[in-house]
């Protein structure tokens, strides 16, 4: 079994605000193990990054309370002092954002920004840490690395940009890269080249990658385990087979029937999950989900626990009270999976 | 950098023109302005005072005593009226005096609105934070006049900590120099402190939710680096910007009420007696001088601005 990097056991993240208290994680837990990429989905404001900007304890503030733990070999970093943060940071996990104009300081040359990070961890002269710089920068597949080294963010182009944030991210390689939507800001053709290098560095085996997105498309391109969020809570966690051939969530049937594909007769209206994600600052009781359900009955008042519903996949884990054999009936829209209004009688 | 350099001494040209045109106009409006008798006295029969508006061109156009006016100035023979000294000589006299204060001040008032907006923002909601803004309110509010002589009344009369007034040559002895000029000083530096420390702390309060500060912190760097060298590195900006007009303004006589009540024989307290004296040539090249700092720092906060972020382009 591979090396096991990162433990997450029932994550809280909640913020006390003026309209209450917004439990924005609620109860996260999934395991992260070396060479391994896990996808994270779900829709805007399904929790998703501050999940992942709670492992860097980014969203450490005054009015926010934490729960549960994550474990990196023996720390937790949910409990961690802000200076053994500040050490593990960009040393031990990297993250990677998602707009790669704004994530970097306009009035740093990008060389000197990823200096700064290798000088923070490393005591070794700023000659050679900019040579390492420029190393990375190439491995990243940066042309000309030395002189595009001493330009600026607004010098490059998005593309290269993210590269650049990428470089800085691998600059002491990390055990774990936290890819938080990397390419939401860029072109197609420029995203297909960045995830192949993310890919890539999974695939070398060093680290693990968390990547957070909202595209399925990009998901099925890169993931190996996808977990599925919807308001605060993982609905589904199972392998990218399991999730996009077998999805027990309704909610994820709604992710994937909501998905246009190029390799069939586009639909005259494109699918949509009706109705709009709860406000988390007042969820319904029970199932998140069971407003916008049209599968929802009696038992969904009741909060359904994560756990192997699907007897032959025991790894597989979802959040739906439905029976397996009933769900596997009930996600078949027009041939393909979909959430369907209509229950069939 | 060399068409920069053109073009803002174009502008500076016509700048200094247009001010000291309006100024000059300005005094033609004023009912009581009479520059002959000003300059014969004030016991001075009629015909005394005809004399010297004959002699003075005095009775010309007003447009045409601006031409001899402008020429006086540029050539460093204008003299004022009242105590018939040049004026030229005067400001050159006085720049150093001025240059005591306003320098010092301006160091003490970047200095202290940089920790006092700091400190207020890393505190932001606390107490800390409150009492600092709610002092920088009173130091805006405060009339510098009413600073300055609460300042001398309780410092230099009540306590007898600091002189009461007057001044020392730097060159002559400097902690007298010093000690002479740090009440003045704290009352200059008070209105700005209190402006810019306001500034300042709402700037550094967007910038911590800026994304390349996350970044800052996502790479590791300690809360110290953090903040200065990308939080408080891009708030600085419109700092600049005020900082470069303030200073100009002070250095070319804005601080009169200071000089006045301090009674510092610099560029502002000359200013001041002209103009309680309506007389003209002081103020006219005091605002020829204030015109001319303002577009030198004009130009140089420009340029610092485009050394401070490589986005900017140098434009005239």
């Amino acid at each position: 079994m591979a090396e096991r990097l990162l433990e997450v056991e029932d994550l809280e993240v909640s913020f006390v605000t003026e309209d209450g208290v917004v439990r924005a994680v609620d109860g996260v837990s999934f395991s992260l193990d070396r060479g391994e990429v896990v996808a994270i989905v779900g829709e805007s404001g399904s929790g998703k990054s501050v999940t992942v900007m709670t492992l860097m304890g980014l969203t450490r503030s005054p009015n926010a309370r934490f729960g549960g733990s994550a474990r990196l070999g023996d720390r937790d970093l949910v409990g961690a002092s802000e200076r053994e943060l500040e050490s593990i940071r960009g040393q031990e996990i990297a993250m990677i954002f998602q707009d790669p104009i704004s994530s970097l300081s306009p009035v740093h040359r990008i060389g000197d920004q990823i200096v700064e990070q290798i000088r923070a961890h490393e005591k070794i002269s700023k000659a050679a840490a900019f040579d390492r710089a420029v190393d990375l920068m190439e491995r990243v597949g940066i042309p000309r690395a030395r002189d595009r080294a001493r330009a600026y963010p607004h010098e490059f182009s998005g593309g290269m940009r993210q590269r650049a944030m990428i470089a800085m991210a691998l600059s002491l390689s990390p055990g774990v890269l936290i890819a938080d939507e990397p390419t939401t800001a860029l072109d197609v053709t420029i995203q297909a080249q960045i995830l192949n290098e993310i890919k890539q560095l999974s695939q070398e085996g060093d680290s693990g990658v968390i990547f957070v997105t909202h595209d399925l498309g990009v998901v099925a391109d890169i993931a190996d385990r996808v977990l599925v969020m919807y308001a605060g809570r993982v609905v589904e966690q199972g392998t990218l087979d399991e999730i996009f051939y077998d999805p027990q969530h309704p909610y994820t049937w709604g992710l994937l029937g909501s998905v246009t594909r190029m390799d069939r007769e586009p639909p005259r209206r494109l699918p949509a999950i009706p109705g709009q994600p709860p406000s988390l600052a007042n969820t319904p009781e029970g199932c998140h989900f069971r407003p916008r359900c049209p599968h929802a009955f009696d038992r969904c008042t009741e909060v359904p626990p994560l756990e192997s519903r699907v007897p032959e996949s025991p790894e597989h884990t979802d959040r739906c009270w439905l029976d397996v054999a009933e769900k596997r009936a009930r996600r078949e829209v027009d041939g393909r999976i979909g959430l369907n209004a209509a229950v069939p009688s | 950098m060399a068409r920069f350099i053109v073009r803002r001494s174009i502008s500076a040209v016509a700048l200094l023109i247009a001010t000291s045109f309006l100024v000059f106009s300005f005094f033609e409006l004023i009912p009581s302005y009479n520059p002959a008798r000003a300059i014969a006295g004030r016991d001075a029969n009629q015909t005394t005072v005809n004399e010297v508006a004959r002699k003075f061109d005095l009775n010309k156009p007003f447009y045409i005593q601006y031409a001899n006016t402008m020429k006086l100035v540029f050539t460093g023979q204008v003299i004022d009226y009242t105590d018939d000294l040049n004026v030229v000589d005067q400001f050159r006299q006085r720049l150093p005096v001025t240059v005591s204060l306003v320098v010092p001040a301006a160091i003490l008032w970047l200095v202290t609105s940089v920790l006092l907006g700091s400190v207020s923002a890393l505190r932001v909601g606390r107490l800390t934070d409150r009492g600092v803004m709610v002092a920088a309110i009173i130091g805006v509010s405060v009339p510098i006049f009413l600073l300055a002589a609460l300042l001398l009344y309780l410092f230099a009369y009540k306590l007898t900590w600091f002189p009461n007034t007057g001044y020392t040559h730097f060159g002559d002895s400097p902690t007298q120099w010093a000690y002479h000029l740090i009440l003045p000083w704290i009352s200059i530096a008070t209105l700005s402190v209190g402006f810019y420390s306001r500034v300042l702390r709402s700037n550094l309060l967007d910038m911590v939710n800026q994304d390349f500060v996350r970044t800052a912190r996502a790479k590791g760097l300690p809360r110290r680096q953090v903040f200065i060298r990308h939080v408080l590195r891009n708030s600085i900006m419109p700092i600049i910007t005020l900082f470069g007009l303030d200073f100009a303004l002070l250095l070319g006589g804005a601080a009169l009420v200071t000089e006045t009540v301090f009674n510092l024989p610099g560029i502002g307290q000359y200013e001041a007696s002209a103009i309680g004296n309506l007389d003209v040539p002081p103020i006219l090249v005091g605002s020829i001088f204030t015109a001319f700092f303002v577009v030198a720092f004009g130009a140089l906060v420009d340029l610092l601005y485009a050394v401070l972020d490589p986005r900017i382009r140098l434009s005239g």
